[in-house]
């Protein structure tokens, strides 16, 4: 299996002096479907900046086998496509449509690829017809849709996102799953949702204090209570 | 939670919604230049303005209700800073006052000056409401740009219509933690409370900012604000900016006749 991600002895401290990385390593295969789950300040949302180059440090992640550095950013921001947290972040255009042509547009598409583009997206998502609407009259569900949409418009190889079904209703959390699901592409997901976990991916990293603690197959690891409730994801055996 | 629109019935059909933004936006601008520099006592050309306004209201189907309690909104802080002319302008004295010690004198063009600016302002409010009401908010940031406003304040402007409305929430969301939790106390902490309240908004929207910004990046953004234009003029923009700017050039001749 071809490595799409390597990271090598990644090691990251903010501005604060808080260490949020210590010597991270791991590496991704094409088409895998990897959740990473820790508890709250585990480091994850740090990693997850990393992997297109927001964050960069010591030169230790490697896209496709390219380092990310300032030369090969632009390159590796178009096939590392990264959803936030938080719509509201992701969606700051005044209509649905400027959202998603956004990243296409900056990667330099002609006008008729834009719009092929942003077509195509929203079509994948379900969000077909929304392209005028402004991204902050519309619920949460939709809103999360459209900020996936946001980066497939750029069709990256990677899809990164970060906590995808924070605070969704069951309902629309599950339709989310499935879409995710049917996407073709490899994807890295940090989350503390271990039934999206369990029904997306087929590896997992536990992550704690800035280090790997184990990476192992998703039904090993989800059945494994004292592994979970050590590291906070379930409660006190 | 819900919210009014900044740009309520700009969804609408009628001939003033589609033309281009831009031509509605020169167009607005020149009709306030017009206004702005009638002299006081030319009634007739402030009636040509109001009749102009009317029917291009009418033309474009708004409600004349919604228009004209919008319109208030400007009274307040025009009247604030035009309350004192009166008092201070020299000439024919209108009335005479004394309150305890001070002695004051309204004045008959003081009284003249502040009516002209009431009306001016009012007029010019109107016209912008009008189009505002009439072009949704990102065909008007496109014509902006288009008009060559520097690219960096068309995106604070589109960025501050996002984004107020998810302020105005957050805004809201500490006013109901504080809420539930004060039960009175004395005004100066009530005071304190509220100057905390304002740091966190701040601290909230500068750390989202950098959020946002790092939702940019990720997109390939670099600095550079790039758009696709969907505007295009069409012949009725043409015979509308024309027959608009006649008009006003015409009036302005007779002015200064």
């Amino acid at each position: 299996m071809a490595e799409v991600i390597t990271v090598e002895g990644l090691s990251f401290a903010y501005p604060d002096g808080q260490q949020a990385l210590a010597d991270v390593s791991l590496s991704i295969g094409q088409g895998e479907s990897v959740a990473i789950i820790g508890p709250n300040g585990a480091g994850k949302s740090t990693l997850l900046l990393h992997l297109n180059g927001i964050l960069r440090s010591n030169g230790a992640v490697r896209v496709l086998g390219r380092t990310v550095e300032d030369k090969s950013l632009r390159w590796v921001r178009s096939r590392v496509g990264l959803v936030f947290q938080d719509p509201d972040d992701q969606l700051f255009s005044p209509t649905v449509f400027d959202d998603v042509a956004f990243g296409p547009i900056n990667m330099g598409y002609s006008e008729n690829e834009v719009r092929q583009a942003v077509t195509r997206a929203l079509d994948w998502v379900g969000m077909k017809g929304y392209e005028l609407r402004s991204g902050h009259h519309l619920s949460l569900g939709e809103k999360k849709r459209v900020a996936l949409a946001t980066v497939l418009s750029m069709s990256p190889e990677i899809l990164v996102l970060d906590e995808p079904t924070s605070n969704l209703d069951p309902g629309a959390k599950w339709s989310l799953i499935s879409l995710l699901k049917g996407l073709p592409v490899t994807k890295v997901v940090v989350s503390h949702d271990l039934e999206l976990v369990g029904a997306l991916c087929h590896r997992v990293i536990v992550f704690d204090g800035g280090r790997v603690i184990t990476d192992g197959a998703a039904g090993d690891i989800l059945n494994d209570r004292r592994l979970l409730s050590a590291h906070g994801l379930a409660p006190k055996v | 939670m819900k919210h009014g629109f900044l740009d309520k019935y700009s969804d609408r059909d009628s001939l003033i919604h589609r033309l281009d933004p831009r031509t509605k936006l020169i167009t607005s601008l020149l009709l306030i230049t017009a206004v702005v520099l009638t002299p006081p006592d030319r009634w007739p050309a402030y009636t040509l303005y109001l009749v102009i306004l009317a029917v291009l209201l009418i033309l474009s189907r708004v409600p004349v209700f919604y228009v004209l309690k919008r319109s208030l909104v400007i009274m307040p802080f025009v009247l604030m800073i035009a309350i004192f002319i009166p008092f201070f302008k020299e000439g024919e004295v209108a009335g005479s006052y004394n309150i305890w010690l001070w002695q004051l004198s309204v004045s008959h063009s003081g009284l003249q000056v502040l009516v002209n600016i009431l009306i001016k302002a009012w007029l010019s409010i109107i016209s912008l409401i009008l189009l505002t009401a009439t072009t949704r908010l990102a065909d008007l940031l496109k014509g902006l740009e288009r008009l060559r406003m520097p690219k960096v304040i068309v995106m604070l402007m589109s960025f501050m219509y996002r984004y107020i409305f998810v302020l105005v929430d957050e805004a809201m969301r500490l006013k109901q933690a504080r809420d539930s939790r004060s039960f009175g106390g004395k005004r100066l902490w009530r005071i304190r409370t509220l100057g905390n309240m304002i740091g966190s908004l701040f601290i909230r929207s500068y750390e989202r900012g950098e959020r946002v910004y790092a939702a940019m990046v990720a997109r390939g953004f670099d600095g550079r604000s790039r758009t696709l234009n969907p505007l295009h003029f069409r012949p009725a923009d043409a015979y509308f900016g024309l027959s608009l700017s006649l008009i006003l050039v015409f009036s302005s001749v007779i002015n200064l006749l």
